[in-house]
């Protein structure tokens, strides 16, 4: 049986852990925007993750601790392995020169924009980039954006870091400021998306968001990804990730996302037991 | 043939068709045990003398594989169960599957010259017999295989169909691979058919005989994603290619309120049971929420499956909603048969207008219309017609959509040059050859949606297509134009 060794792990902030995975199929092939179903084990649930990076054999993934899963993931190291990941999924980002380009990452979801900051950068444009989390450790990958960056913002919600507030604050300055922007791209949670696109919206500033929905394959067979993109049903992970963020209904979106909230805490709280079990039981 | 059974015809007419032994409805809903247990030896060899043994035996056009029925049942006869299943194999490698999922009664058994005035030869259960005695008796044995030809055959697509045509390939010598885009092998067989009328490990022992022909099979491989087809060719080394990616995208109704949390495709809420394991959650960590009550929209047997999936959930009221009436249903009598008894409540000639949700988003409620039948469409079924004024809501909290699935559209937005037709349906003659050279496909993908038993014909006649083309090709000749079967 194949499996997919982690051939390094890097933690970014305490719930937040960078690994590189060998998986040369995918390597080759990922372009950015893609992402890749992981299953962890036999009994495991298959979640969507974002290539943050790539090079001849690796792909690197970047996880936060959120539900059981990630929770898990996020304890795996150097030597584990995946039993399962398949990918490059979705349609890639479609690259252009635009001139401008606001590059707006919110916590873990700076993780999928970079690769395509830096895809925006090697193509010409001029990255303006805004990164935003609720505190200073949830800020990450901010010396690899700064790289592909003419200008960088952080914001935090509390103001540990950076400036005080939201990355639409800085946003705002940023489209009052001198810059013209031509195109955006945010990615980061459901309502910091949609704050985004209600913003660019009456300047109609061409917009794109990375919706990251409930998926079981990954690959157009389940339809529990579909989303409403300007009255019409897409599925998430075959038309998409990335969609025109003034077409999507982001309510819906918000709403649908909670279908398993109970589940998830359920099987969270079982892991946590479980691991307090563990701990005891290695105690003795 | 030697005839070794000496009762005359109209004795072996008096005997009545064998029935098998199933676990009880009440018992059933409380488990995903598999309902039929099927013959025994002694029931089988009953069974099997009531075959007349006719001199033209049509139950043979019956079947898309043309299994030669009358010489397994012959072998049923003189209790050699192994043999017959090897002869079974000799036309369809698959046996412990077609024998469960088979719609016999439409195909074989209903042409058995039995069935004119009696009720026909249990031939699906005899095969199932047969399989299952040569695996509990460890009887299996590998087939020839012709001695080992140089050309690469790729295979995309682990179901029904592409799990056929690698064994027959296999047999005839050449080097098979098989891209699945799933963790597992089996494809609808293993996300979308329940344990309780498949279970997993008959799967599982069918798709080992494929591997010991030498098959390789390789999951977590999107083709179109992870590698393109021209890359198959370009840089792989393969000769030619099956595509077999079955119709694995859902359809939706398009009514209001589908966005709502409790509406599902049947797709994923079957394959949240049946792959991923939902229904052992939180052991395994898909989730699933089944309410108490559950409708399920259309008449299929992937209708039939979500909402008997749905009962053994715990669905105290689990119903059935299919817009024509019972003689038009598309599913199994023997799956209608055994919903009934399982407490599913068919509520024919209804149709669904619009999925009523609360205040956080979840189903409350389904309207519907009532129907009645006109005149027949171009399916030659009689056409639906709403009865005005006719609307009324049924309390649920789950939606299941079972109208259809269309054929995964990856494989042909990543292959220039390959021609599909109405719905994304890929164009094949009657050899299974698609537009490009070098290129098969069959199934569900290339039929849009149908059985298993005609994917796996595909199969087969995909696997024949494929050698005469590496033939024609070793020979420096140029593939054949357009023939006719």
């Amino acid at each position: 049986m194949h499996m997919f060794p982690i051939l390094s792990s890097r933690r970014l902030a305490p719930s937040i852990v960078e690994f590189r995975i060998d998986a040369p199929l995918i390597a080759r092939k990922r372009k950015p925007g893609n992402f890749i179903m992981v299953r962890i084990d036999e009994t495991g649930e298959r979640i969507p993750l974002t290539i943050a990076d790539s090079d001849e054999t690796t792909i690197t993934v970047i996880v936060q601790a959120v539900g059981k899963t990630t929770h898990a993931l996020c304890a795996m190291e150097a030597g584990d392995t995946l039993r399962d990941v398949v990918g490059p999924l979705g349609t890639p980002t479609p690259i252009r020169t635009y001139g401008d380009v606001a590059c707006i990452g919110g916590g873990v979801g700076t993780a999928e924009l970079y690769p395509i900051a830096q895809a925006l950068h090697e193509a010409g444009n001029r990255v303006h980039t805004i990164i935003g989390g609720r505190t200073r450790e949830l800020v990450i990958l901010e010396d690899e954006m700064r790289q592909h960056s003419a200008t960088l913002q952080v914001t935090t919600d509390d103001g540990s870091y950076g400036q005080r507030g939201l990355v639409t604050d800085a946003l705002r300055s940023l489209m009052e400021g001198e810059t013209h922007l031509e195109a955006v791209y945010a990615i980061g949670p459901m309502s910091m998306m949609k704050a985004v696109a209600d913003m660019t919206r009456e300047s109609a500033i061409h917009t794109v968001v990375s919706l990251n929905t409930i998926m079981v394959d990954g690959t157009g067979m389940c339809g529990g990804c579909r989303v409403t993109v300007g009255g019409q049903m897409k599925f998430a992970c075959v038309d998409g990730p990335e969609f025109d963020a003034h077409s999507v209904d982001f309510d819906e979106l918000i709403m649908r996302s909670r279908t398993y909230a109970e589940q998830e805490r359920e099987a969270h709280e079982r892991h946590l037991c479980k691991l307090a079990e563990a701990g005891r039981e290695a105690e003795r | 043939m030697t005839r070794i059974n000496p009762m005359k015809p109209s004795e072996r007419m008096k005997i009545p068709r064998q029935e098998p032994l199933e676990q009880g409805a009440s018992e059933r809903i409380e488990n995903f045990l598999e309902v039929s247990y099927g013959f025994d030896a002694d029931r089988s060899i009953v069974e099997a003398q009531r075959c007349l043994e006719c001199t033209k035996p049509i139950c043979i056009d019956g079947c898309p594989v043309e299994i030669d029925i009358p010489g397994f049942i012959e072998l049923v006869l003189q209790k050699d169960f192994a043999g017959a299943a090897r002869k079974i194999r000799e036309a369809n490698y698959l046996p412990a599957i077609c024998g469960r999922v088979c719609p016999q009664e439409t195909q074989c058994e209903e042409l058995c010259v039995l069935g004119k005035k009696l009720t026909p030869v249990a031939i699906g259960k005899l095969e199932r017999f047969v399989a299952d005695f040569e695996t509990e008796h460890n009887l299996f044995e590998l087939p020839l295989i012709a001695e080992r030809r140089p050309e690469k055959v790729a295979i995309v697509g682990s179901g029904p169909a592409g799990l056929t045509c690698a064994a027959e390939l296999a047999r005839m010598g050449y080097a098979v691979t098989i891209f699945e885009a799933l963790h597992d092998v089996g494809g609808v067989l293993r996300y979308g058919i329940p344990e309780f009328r498949l279970p997993k490990r008959i799967l599982d022992l069918e798709a080992d005989r494929v591997r010991a022909l030498g098959v390789e099979i390789h999951t977590n491989f999107v083709v179109g994603r992870t590698a393109a087809i021209d890359e198959f060719f370009d840089e792989w080394g393969f000769a030619a290619v099956f595509l077999a990616t079955g119709a694995g995208s859902p359809m939706f109704m398009g009514i209001p309120g589908e966005q709502l949390i409790g509406v599902y495709s049947a797709n994923e809420f079957l394959t949240r049971v049946n792959l991923m394991g939902a229904w052992r959650f939180p052991h395994h960590d898909t989730p699933i929420r089944v309410g108490r009550n559950v409708a399920v929209i259309g008449g299929g047997n992937t209708a039939m499956d979500a909402v008997r999936t749905a009962r053994r959930l715990g669905a105290e009221r689990a119903m059935l909603i299919y817009r024509r009436s019972r003689q038009e249903m598309p599913a199994r009598i023997e799956e209608i048969h055994h919903a009934e008894e399982e407490g599913i409540e068919l509520l024919l000639l209804t149709n669904p207008v619009q999925i009523l949700g609360d205040e956080r988003g979840q189903v409350r409620a389904l309207e519907c219309m009532r129907m009645e039948l006109g005149e027949p469409d171009e399916s030659g079924r009689r056409r639906p017609v709403v009865i005005e004024g006719s609307e009324f809501v049924l309390e649920v909290e789950t939606v299941i959509e079972a109208i259809g699935q269309l054929p995964n559209p990856i494989i042909q937005a990543t292959t220039p040059g390959l021609e599909t037709g109405r719905r994304g349906i890929v164009k094949t003659d009657g050899t299974q050859r698609t537009s490009r050279p070098g290129i098969f496909a069959g199934g569900d993908l290339a039929r849009g949606g149908a059985t298993a038993i005609l994917a796996m014909r595909d199969g087969k006649k995909a696997a024949a297509g494929i050698h005469r083309y590496l033939q024609d090709s070793r020979l420096g000749e140029r593939p054949q134009e357009q023939t006719t079967s």
